[in-house]
């Protein structure tokens, strides 16, 4: 009796999508940037985005993220109070908030994040002002209070970034992101062109930091081991299409595509 | 009550694109039920498909044809059609797997490794703590390593740690790979101690143990996988 009275299903069988990307393509001329693309993301989950360069992770991210136009194709997400919309069809004024309030961007490169030439205090607090905050009191606090928690010593708190390592940058970058509690952040490489050394600790700052604050991230690499640590599904890219996605240990551990068995063959062990 | 996991008509074979697309059968239609309180010992040679066949019941690994259905909460999931989503809910709640070997994590604490699972499943973090203290403790782990990250310790001490980190939730579905493999005869007994625990508040265990000594403290029966060969009889 009590067998029957079991469903095969789990938790709440529909779950509000955060995103939803359909049919996205965007060529550059003849060249194919990525193409017929769609996943849906959900509240929370980190998606890891592979494949070797040129594969279209990054044009993926940036159509993703509206600062790129898919020639085809649709991207929803689910503003609040109005539900999934197609982020292209916003007003500009409309997808600038959204990109504002509701989004981080972490670049590749911390200088196309970051103002170099404001302090690191004024690049997290600038952030804050651009969402309403006024009370400068409260903006310095939270901006100490993120620079703590990126590790950067609250003495550097008045020092132009163009003074920092690219390490201390990109941990700079992070703050100023995460500090207006964004819903969704999109990752580019981030921890690409630092030290290997440089790259454990930020990674193990990303991890704690998306876990504690449960915020959903699409993340960008050509580093397995990256994604092994933060990202809950992954998409493997070749040619501009996804070849293969799934849980993350899945596809790392039984890989079915023959592009994903020679990417995670290449290298020793993640 | 139905079974904890019951896996029906599980087939896997490995195919190897990059080496010619070769193909490696390991099981085929394999049947196997586990219910509450029953511990259940893989058997059979190295290669005969014991971890292939834990891994798929962590999801870990994809079934190519058939069905693993687990217990998680009211519900019934089956891993192979789940979405991902559903997966890492199972895994957070209700089924814990101890792998061979620890993964480890770049400058995580051991005791943060123990911890986490529990304060990902929601167990407050004092809870999440103490729970991992008394574990690392009874694994004889010395204290003056909890605050260090487990990639310079032994191998042994890190399988203790591994071990530590699969008990600190109560799951109801405990996926044990070899966990006494690279442990001297007091820790086993800890190990075999942490196991008898668990079957007797109705975990459902499925277990690789080469220790003839500890597979006859907590084995249940026996679950001859190279019976399942596509060629066997
Ligand atoms: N702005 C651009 N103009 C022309 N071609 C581009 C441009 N950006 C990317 N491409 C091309 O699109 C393809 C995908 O590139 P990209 O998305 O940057 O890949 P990835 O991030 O995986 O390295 C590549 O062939 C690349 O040369
Ligand atoms: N991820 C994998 N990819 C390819 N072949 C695998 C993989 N995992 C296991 N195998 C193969 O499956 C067979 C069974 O291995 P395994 O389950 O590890 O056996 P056991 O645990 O009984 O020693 C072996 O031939 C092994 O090489
Ligand atoms: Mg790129
Ligand atoms: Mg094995």
């Amino acid at each position: 009796m009590s067998a029957l009275m079991l469903s095969e299903t789990v938790g709440t069988p529909v779950r509000q999508p955060l995103m939803r990307a359909t049919g996205v393509s965007k060529s550059y001329g003849e060249t194919i940037g990525c193409l017929d693309v769609s996943f849906t993301l959900n509240p929370g989950e980190v998606i890891g985005i592979v494949g070797e360069s040129g594969s279209g992770k990054s044009t993926l991210l940036n159509v993703l993220s509206a600062q790129l136009s898919p020639d085809t194709g649709t991207v929803e997400y689910d503003l609040r109070h109005k539900g999934m919309s197609d982020i292209f069809r916003l007003s500009e004024p409309d997808r600038r908030r959204l990109m504002r309030t509701d989004w981080g961007i972490v670049h590749q490169n911390p200088r196309d994040g970051l103002r170099m030439d404001v302090s690191a205090g004024g690049n997290v607090g600038e952030r804050l002002m651009a969402i309403g905050a006024r009370h400068y009191g409260e903006i310095r606090a939270e901006g100490l209070d993120w620079l703590a928690k990126v590790e950067l010593d609250a003495s550097r708190v008045d020092d132009k970034p163009k003074t920092f390592s690219g390490g201390m940058q990109q941990r700079l970058q992070i703050a100023r992101n995460l500090v207006t509690r964004p819903r969704l952040i999109f990752m580019d490489e981030p921890t690409g062109g630092l030290d290997v050394s440089v790259q454990a600790r930020l990674l193990d700052l990303l991890r704690g930091l998306v876990r504690e604050l449960g915020i959903a991230a699409i993340v960008v690499t050509h580093d397995l081991a990256v994604v092994r640590l933060l990202a809950d599904r992954l998409m493997v890219m070749r040619h501009g299409r996804v070849v293969e996605e799934g849980l993350t240990d899945q596809v790392l551990d039984d890989p079915h595509h023959p592009y994903t068995q020679l990417l995670v063959s290449s290298v020793l062990q993640v | 009550m139905p079974p904890m996991i019951s896996v029906s008509a599980l087939s896997k074979e490995f195919v190897l694109h990059t080496q010619g697309g070769a193909r490696i059968p390991v099981f085929h239609q394999l049947d196997l039920e586990v219910t509450a309180g029953e511990c259940v010992c893989l058997h059979g040679p190295s290669g005969a498909g014991k971890s292939t066949l834990l891994r798929s019941l962590y999801a870990n690994y994809k079934p190519s044809s058939g069905h693993v259905r687990v217990v998680h909460g009211k519900d019934i999931v089956e891993l192979g059609s789940a979405e991902p989503w559903q997966v890492i809910e199972v895994r957070r709640r209700t089924v814990g797997y101890v792998s061979q070997f620890l993964r480890v994590i770049p400058r995580v604490p051991a005791l943060e490794v123990v911890a986490e699972p529990a304060r990902l499943a929601g167990v407050p973090d004092a809870e999440a703590e103490k729970r991992a203290r008394t574990l690392l403790g009874r694994l004889n782990i010395p204290e003056r390593l909890w605050d260090l990250a487990p990639a310079t310790f032994s191998g042994g001490e890190q399988q203790r740690v591994n071990v530590a980190r699969g008990f600190a939730l109560d799951y109801p579905i405990l996926l044990l790979d070899e966990p006494t493999a690279s442990l001297d005869a007091a820790n086993r007994q800890v190990v075999v101690a942490l196991i008898k625990e668990a079957k007797a508040r109705g975990a459902a265990i499925v277990g690789i143990f080469h220790d003839a000594e500890v597979r006859e403290a907590v084995a249940d029966r026996l679950f001859e996988v190279a019976a399942y060969r596509r060629d066997a009889a």
